[in-house]
């Protein structure tokens, strides 16, 4: 009995002084389209805040809200705004999801770098994914067929996609569907008949963007809202923050933070 | 009393060892209620019927549609070309290092095997991304070289070794006693080979070759990246598939917990496991026959 009583007692002291340890520990998760600039900006942060470690790892944008209702991380990202199901299951455990807008994201229409076309309609773009326009000699490319690729149905990317240009269709079911960004990128690269979308950020030589009705994809025209394929990117907290989640929320938002985002090839706020 | 002490000695390592192997079953019971919980729930939103057998897999659209026969045409059609490619091939590698290869030639071989069973499936499914997925399409013009033969050959390539390695060794515990009377009664190398050696080892070698399917079953990371990802039952060698594997990979992290994609993705998780699972009772009753042959 007295042993166990001990026993309890250390275990209890254990925890406590793990808890202590990690009082300057700052855990952010989710979507994988923010997680380059929360992984930017936390080492950043943490240069100038020597005694607060951050910890950034990236679930997707579900995962991360689901961590927030939990309570299991202080900062979620998200590449899409919290669901009304979500802020239900919020409240309901107590927990009031806080968004931040921190940046913004444009998608981009990519082709290997062969193709002729240089600029597609939304109505295009839209024909393209649903299967209506099979072949690129229908949009002024040469004559050979189409290989639509997108983004699994949960993806933020995709929901914005959807959004922007499908509206009320869906894609087509033949549509090849790869798992990521970086993924999507090299799908595209290998192939020459291939047309994807991918986040601003993620675009490098190896694939070629097209311009959507006429306006090519930058920072200038996703901010002006002048291009029609862009979205806001989110931290989502559980209650206004405090603490050191408030001055890494801030730090994000301030001039340093968006700066960092221009870096990382997303479109700062201002 | 020293005998008492003695038997008390040995009744710890009896009680630890009961212990720990009913904790494994519990776990296992646990995971098995687990995924009964969270993959039920799905049928309120949808029928057995249209879950099974619809071909729409629209899990976020509105209304959802949850047909999975797509995305089980998939796992189905990779494993079983898969299958088609790497047993026959693993089963003549495990018989030409039993039987045929010289004893030194066969120590290099066999460690080597060994150590291919354990090549990283993210590798194999970055090659069939880079190297396989571009020379497919050039070599055959299609759409795209992320297609069911691309993720079959890679596959293939994963449970090779697991097979011959397992199959060499059902082949290499025959008794020799068996030889001995085979070559005794007149019979040639490849008569006792083919007639007294492979029989006699079958069952091992049958159980060899459903662990590779199962194995081919289960795995994500090749299917992921070599695939293709598109959810429509296959219609050549040459469509891109999207198995159930792949399927809950790329959409857990992303959708919301306890909704009802969330659901139908543990119920895929269920349906998985009722493959793997039956497979395992032919591979234990083919084990059970074995042992009547035998005897």
């Amino acid at each position: 009995m007295k042993a166990t009583k001990v026993f309890v007692t250390a275990l209890l002291a254990m925890a406590l002084s793990v808890g202590s340890a990690l009082a300057g520990d700052l855990a952010v998760n989710g979507s994988t389209t923010v997680l380059p600039i929360a992984q930017a900006t936390a080492e950043k942060f943490m240069e100038s805040h020597g005694d607060v470690t951050i910890s950034v790892s990236g679930g997707g944008s579900g995962n991360g809200i689901k961590a927030i209702i939990d309570g299991t991380t202080d900062i979620a990202n998200a590449s899409r705004f919290i669901k009304d199901k979500e802020v239900e299951a919020a409240v309901a455990g107590g927990a009031y999801p806080v968004p931040f807008g921190i940046a913004l994201d444009a998608l981009l229409p990519v082709v290997h770098p062969s193709n002729e076309v240089t600029d597609l309609s939304i109505g295009q773009l839209r024909r393209i994914y649903t299967g209506e326009i099979t072949n690129w000699k229908e949009v002024g490319g040469a004559d050979q067929p189409i290989a639509v690729v997108g983004r699994d149905t949960s993806s933020g990317t995709y929901e914005t996609w959807k959004e922007k240009i499908l509206v009320k269709e869906e894609a087509s079911p033949k549509a090849m569907v790869v798992a990521s960004n970086g993924a999507m990128v090299q799908t595209v690269a290998q192939n020459r008949l291939a047309i994807g979308y991918i986040g601003i950020g993620y675009l490098n030589d190896s694939v070629k963007p097209l311009a959507v009705e006429g306006v090519a994809g930058s920072a200038e025209t996703a901010r002006s809202g002048v291009y029609p394929v862009s979205r806001y990117l989110y931290m989502f907290t559980r209650g206004w923050p405090t603490g050191d989640a408030l001055n890494f929320i801030n730090f994000v938002l301030s001039d340093a933070g968006q700066e960092i985002v221009a870096k990382t090839g997303y479109v700062p706020i201002r | 009393m020293k005998d008492r002490s003695a038997l008390k000695a040995d009744r710890l390592p009896k009680a630890l060892i009961a212990l720990v192997a009913t904790s494994g079953l519990a776990v296992m019971l646990f995971i098995l209620w687990f995924l009964l919980r969270e993959s039920l729930p799905v049928l309120k939103a949808t029928t057995l019927g249209a879950l099974m057998g619809g071909s729409y897999w629209y899990p976020t659209a509105d209304p959802a549609r949850f047909g999975m026969f797509p995305l089980i045409a998939g796992s189905l059609g990779v494993t079983l070309l898969a299958s088609v490619i790497a047993l026959p091939l693993s089963l003549g590698l495990a018989v030409f290092l039993s039987e045929i290869c010289p004893r030194r030639l066969r120590e290099l071989f066999k460690p080597l095997l060994e150590i291919l069973g354990f090549f990283p499936s993210v590798v194999l499914g970055f090659l069939g991304m880079i190297v396989l997925a571009p020379w497919l399409q050039e070599r055959f013009s299609l759409l795209t070289g992320l297609n069911l033969l691309n993720a079959s050959l890679l596959m293939g390539i994963m449970i090779l070794p697991i097979v011959a390695s397992l199959a060499e060794d059902a082949l290499a515990a025959v008794p020799r006693d068996l030889r001995d009377a085979s070559y005794a009664m007149g019979a040639t190398r490849l008569e006792t080979t083919e007639r007294v050696v492979i029989p006699a080892a079958l069952p091992g070698i049958l159980q060899a070759s459903l662990l590779g399917v199962m194995r081919a079953i289960g795995e994500t990371m090749v299917v992921l990246m070599a695939a293709g990802g598109a959810a429509v039952v296959p219609r050549s060698i040459m469509d891109p598939v999207r198995p159930l594997t792949s399927t809950i990979a790329a959409e857990m992290g992303e959708t919301p917990v306890g909704s009802d994609h969330y659901h139908a993705l543990f119920f895929a998780g269920l349906l998985l496991l009722a493959m793997t699972l039956s497979i395992n009772l032919c591979a234990l009753w083919i084990e059970k026959r074995g042992r009547r042959w035998r005897a």
